[in-house]
């Protein structure tokens, strides 16, 4: 081989950055009063400030200034001694005053990282040699800024707009480069997604909006430390599709470049229908935005209280969660994984096991193996009260009903929507454990199958297993099989 | 009995005893405006019969029941069109009181018209207005001032009793002194500027225009204190700005600042100045001399972050959403630039390009950033001034009304109409001016009284006490 030889695409590595757009949770709007709502009618949650009609002032939203150090916290950035904004200059019809109020030379949060837990990859990733889990994709910067409208443009040629997303408050999230597979940036927005809603300060669901993501992609030969020139692709609308847009764009960048081609500088948007990005433009002058403090705001300090605010906000997070379920509640590492992954369905755990944690393990089986399993939707909870699972857990601990009765207790509880303990009586499925009971049916088996008694007494143990068999028979499957293994062989042995 | 002179204590008293109906007032003020008007062009809309309604409603109790009020273009009134006197907002009609309405409107005033102004607030003679100039009512060849010409030509043209206006560099007291009026320019963040239609948010501040300083102390007490619309505005207590008036000078100590008797000054106006100083010391002021180091900076430092401010705040006039549009564009663009040719004056398109340049990369450190540190350099002389003396002594503007036409080609020379009065606003305290004397033409002059920040009290105070000892008030225009 000589110096000179082309590189083939494994001699190329990824580079990948995010800039993620996330829409906080608030009562109302980030500079008005009006709700922050997703949905409603067209222009039905709007006011003259988020209009921005002449002569209207904002007033910033503190609850927002206060999730945004939140989420700062949770992803341990250094947060700024104060809050300040910038007018953001340029023209677009959703955006009411033609500049946008964000932050520029402050932002109020500054590095931190976001670690991807193996859980946070892709089902197939996880089981992959090369994932690599706790990897730390470190961030820049977490500002906050108003969202704007929606435009719509309709057959006839004329365009509408909705004002209804206008003001909403808006982190802008921003990674450094230090993604270099399509797998971690789909875990990078999965574990992003999951402290966000873990902290309350955002439903972060792609596909309402609430989290946008632009991809910064490029290719280098491995070993150079220069970047290769990056494509931005946008309109990704879920998290899965953010990793086949990327898996498709690298081969795109290898094809090129691999066929002797250079990269250039562009804006790609992903259809995610036909599975490939198309060029939207050519990577113009830079925008100058022309920057300047919002005159209308006064700049605030977070060490008076807002940071304290923030701080008391702050939940458990999922690692330390993870810790505690699994010491507590004598669940597995992994079990503890998947219910920390969402903070909503370990509460639901945790509702469902507090009462008796010994029963932890129990609690946890039916909801990862049994309702996970089949459930459907994305971080689907069970429509029941925790409690149900509490009561068939402990009906199963107890032995009052085997296991294959659990099952079938635990599908009729989400036909019907009534208890455990009432389909049990319903269904006539309480395991029998009364030895009077079990000892007349073991009676009659012996009495009617003089074979096997015969077959135990040579010495054959296994024919008890067909006396077994027959007291189930006859109890209709509710004996406790270990109870009439047990009253068998006394009354054979004797 | 004729109405239209009086004052508002006086109006107040007759309205209060039955003497006087408000709706007559009304009545009277509405044969005046028909009268006298269509020369002064001090009213861009009027109307009376919504007025009348309003009069009939009003509570004469009130701090201001049934007394109205005119206000300048630019502060939004619903239902009331807000033009800015820009062709870019003909036929907008507000959809919204600003906080000052709704507090006169809690007071018990009427709203009758609304006044001319330069466009969009940028200009210092009303000859800025896409809907005409407003005359000077003591010589109609000449300007009124501005930018709230139309408030000032009003109140000192006894169309009003009374007016809101805006200052951003002077555009109150500067045609106040022009007009022989009282105008009142509070403190940054003294009086809510939510629904007022923003020039330079950092500087704009609303203010008031009568005939007397005790209107002007009335008119405060209503209008001034904290919004919570408005984040600039301060949450402090409202002095009665009326109880303190009657103190005296006896024992203060006012300051001349020696950078603002400068070359180019009117004789006559630094004459009526200089008399008026004489005044104070004979009732026991004691006078200081002071210096500004850095006010022969204040005009540069006005037309960098005054236009920066606006080249975004009046970004919004798109054409999108209301407003003037214009016909058949070819594409979004076209539309924005088509609508803002045609919307947009001269002036206020050469503000929003200085704005845009000052503000653009390369050029942001050069200019914008300067100006702001210069500013504070500006309001740390005023400060220092402050430690020395209770308030200032100034001219209001360095010359008497000029004639309409005579500055409009040179902006350079427009803008030093504001030179003595653009600091205040750079440095967020407050000023007023009041009238001081005629030339020998009979203009009106202005005598400039600048307080420190929340200083409003002892300014207002000193003015009384020149004004209780000087005819000039009390003088009636030819008109």
């Amino acid at each position: 081989m000589t110096a000179t030889a082309p590189l083939t695409a494994a001699d190329y590595e990824v580079v990948i950055g995010l800039e993620v757009h996330c829409q906080l949770k608030t009562n109302t709007k980030m500079f008005c009063g009006c709700k922050n709502e997703f949905g409603g009618a067209s222009n039905s949650h709007v006011c003259p400030v988020c209009l921005g009609l002449p002569g209207v002032l904002p007033v910033p939203n503190e609850e927002a200034i206060e999730k945004t150090i939140l989420t700062g916290e949770m992803l341990g950035c250094e947060i700024a001694t104060r809050c300040k904004f910038d007018r953001k200059n340029y023209f677009y019809p959703d955006m009411p005053k033609n500049y946008q109020i964000s932050q520029y030379d402050e932002p109020l949060c500054l590095g931190g990282a976001v670690t991807l837990d193996l859980l946070a990859y892709p089902k197939d990733a996880q089981k992959d040699e090369s994932t690599v889990a706790d990897k730390p994709i470190r961030l820049v910067r977490i500002h906050l800024e108003e969202d704007v409208a929606k435009s719509f443009h309709f057959e006839d040629g004329t365009s509408g707009i909705d004002f209804n997303r206008a003001g909403t408050p808006l982190m802008e999230i921003v990674s450094e480069a230090d993604m270099s597979t399509p797998e971690e940036a789909f875990a990078y927005l999965s574990a992003l997604k999951q402290i966000l809603v873990y902290g309350g300060v955002s439903d972060a669901d792609m596909e309402k909006g609430q989290m946008r993501c632009d991809v910064n992609i490029s290719i280098r030969p491995r070993g150079q430390k220069e970047f290769g020139t990056k494509c931005e692709l946008k309109n990704l609308n879920s998290i899965s599709g953010v990793r086949r847009a990327l898996k498709y764009e690298i081969a795109r960048q290898i094809d090129v470049v691999t066929s002797g081609g250079t990269i250039q500088q562009q804006t790609r948007r992903w259809d995610d229908d036909k599975g490939e990005t198309t060029l939207m433009r050519v990577k113009e002058k830079a925008h100058d935005y022309r920057y300047f403090p919002e005159p209308d705001i006064q700049a605030v300090r977070t060490d008076h209280g807002l940071y304290e605010r923030a701080k008391a906000r702050m939940p458990e997070l999922p690692a330390a969660k993870k810790v505690r379920l699994a010491s507590v509640y004598g669940v597995s590492a992994y079990q503890a994984g998947v219910l920390a992954a969402d903070a909503a369905l370990a509460d639901y755990f945790e509702k469902a096991a507090a009462s008796k944690p010994a029963n932890g393990a129990a609690v946890a089986n039916l909801l990862l193996n049994d309702f996970l399993a089949t459930a459907t939707g994305e971080n689907p909870l069970p429509a029941l009260a925790p409690h149900y699972f509490a009561e068939l857990a402990e009906l199963a601990a107890s032995g009052q009903i085997n296991s294959k009765q659990a099952k079938e207790v635990f599908a009729q509880m989400f036909v019907t929507g009534k208890s455990p303990e009432t389909l049990v009586k319903e269904l006539g499925l309480a395991q029998v454990s009364d030895v009077g009971a079990l000892e007349a049916f073991c009676d009659q088996a012996i009495a009617a199958n003089p074979k096997s008694v015969a077959d135990f007494k040579a010495g054959k143990m296994n024919a008890v297993n067909a006396l077994k068999g027959q007291v189930m028979k006859l109890s209709k499957g509710t004996a406790n099989p270990q109870l009439v293994g047990d009253i068998l062989v006394k009354k054979l042995s004797s | 009995m004729d109405s239209i002179s009086l004052t508002i204590p006086e109006l107040r008293q007759k309205l209060a005893s039955g003497a006087l109906r408000s709706r007559e007032v009304i009545d009277q003020l509405a044969s005046r405006i028909e009268a006298v008007d269509p020369k002064l062009k001090a009213y861009l809309h009027v109307d009376a019969d919504k007025a009348r309604a309003e009069a009939d409603a009003a509570d004469v109790s009130l701090p201001l029941g049934g007394v109205p009020i005119a206000i300048k273009d630019v502060i939004n009134v619903k239902g009331d069109p807000c033009t800015c006197a820009s062709k870019i907002l003909e036929g907008y009609v507000s959809p919204y009181d600003a906080t000052v309405i709704t507090k006169l409107r809690e007071a018990g005033a009427v709203f009758l018209g609304r006044t001319n102004m330069d466009e969009f607030a940028m200009g210092s003679s009303t000859e800025n207005s896409s809907w005409g100039t407003t005359r000077n009512p003591w010589d109609l060849d000449r300007i009124p001032g501005g930018s709230s010409g139309g408030s000032a030509a009003a109140v000192g043209g006894h169309e009003a009793f009374a007016a809101l206006g805006t200052d951003t560099g002077g555009s109150i007291r500067q045609p106040a002194a022009l007009c022989s009026c009282v105008g009142l320019k509070p403190t940054y963040g003294r009086v809510s500027r939510y629904g007022l239609v923003a020039f330079a948010s950092s500087l704009d501040q609303i203010g008031t225009f009568t005939k007397t300083v005790e209107e002007a102390a009335l008119l405060l007490e209503v209008i001034a204190g904290h919004d919570p619309r408005d984040n600039t505005s301060i949450d402090r207590p409202v002095p009665k700005y009326t109880h303190s008036l009657h103190q005296g000078v006896k024992g203060l100590r006012l300051g001349v600042p020696k950078e603002y008797f400068i070359e180019g000054i009117d004789p006559e106006v630094e004459k009526a100045v200089r008399d008026a100083i004489e005044e104070y010391k004979r009732q026991g002021a004691e006078i200081v001399e002071v210096s500004l180091p850095h006010t022969q900076y204040a005009v540069a430092v006005y037309y960098i972050i005054a236009t920066a401010e606006c080249s975004a705040n009046l970004a919004r006039f798109d054409g999108v959403r209301y407003g003037k549009r214009t016909q058949n564009p070819k594409d979004i663009l076209d539309m924005y630039g088509r609508t803002r040719a045609e919307g947009f004056g001269a002036e206020v398109k050469r503000r929003i390009i200085l704005g845009t340049y000052v503000l653009s990369s390369g050029y942001y450190d050069a200019y914008y950033n300067r100006a702001q540190k210069v500013r504070h350099m500006i309001a740390e002389d005023f400060r220092l001034a402050f430690e020395q003396c209770d308030a200032l002594l100034t001219p209001t503007s360095p010359t008497p009304a000029f004639k309409i036409g005579e500055r409009t080609a040179d902006p350079l020379q427009m803008y030093l109409a504001d030179i003595f009065t653009i600091a205040v606003n750079l440095a967020g305290i407050c000023g007023v001016s009041i009238p001081c004397g005629f030339t020998g033409n009979k203009l009106p002059i202005g005598l400039q009284i600048i307080g420190p920040k929340w200083g409003e009290e002892t300014m207002l105070r000193v003015a009384h006490a020149y004004e209780q000892a000087t005819p000039w008030h009390k003088e009636k225009p030819p008109i």
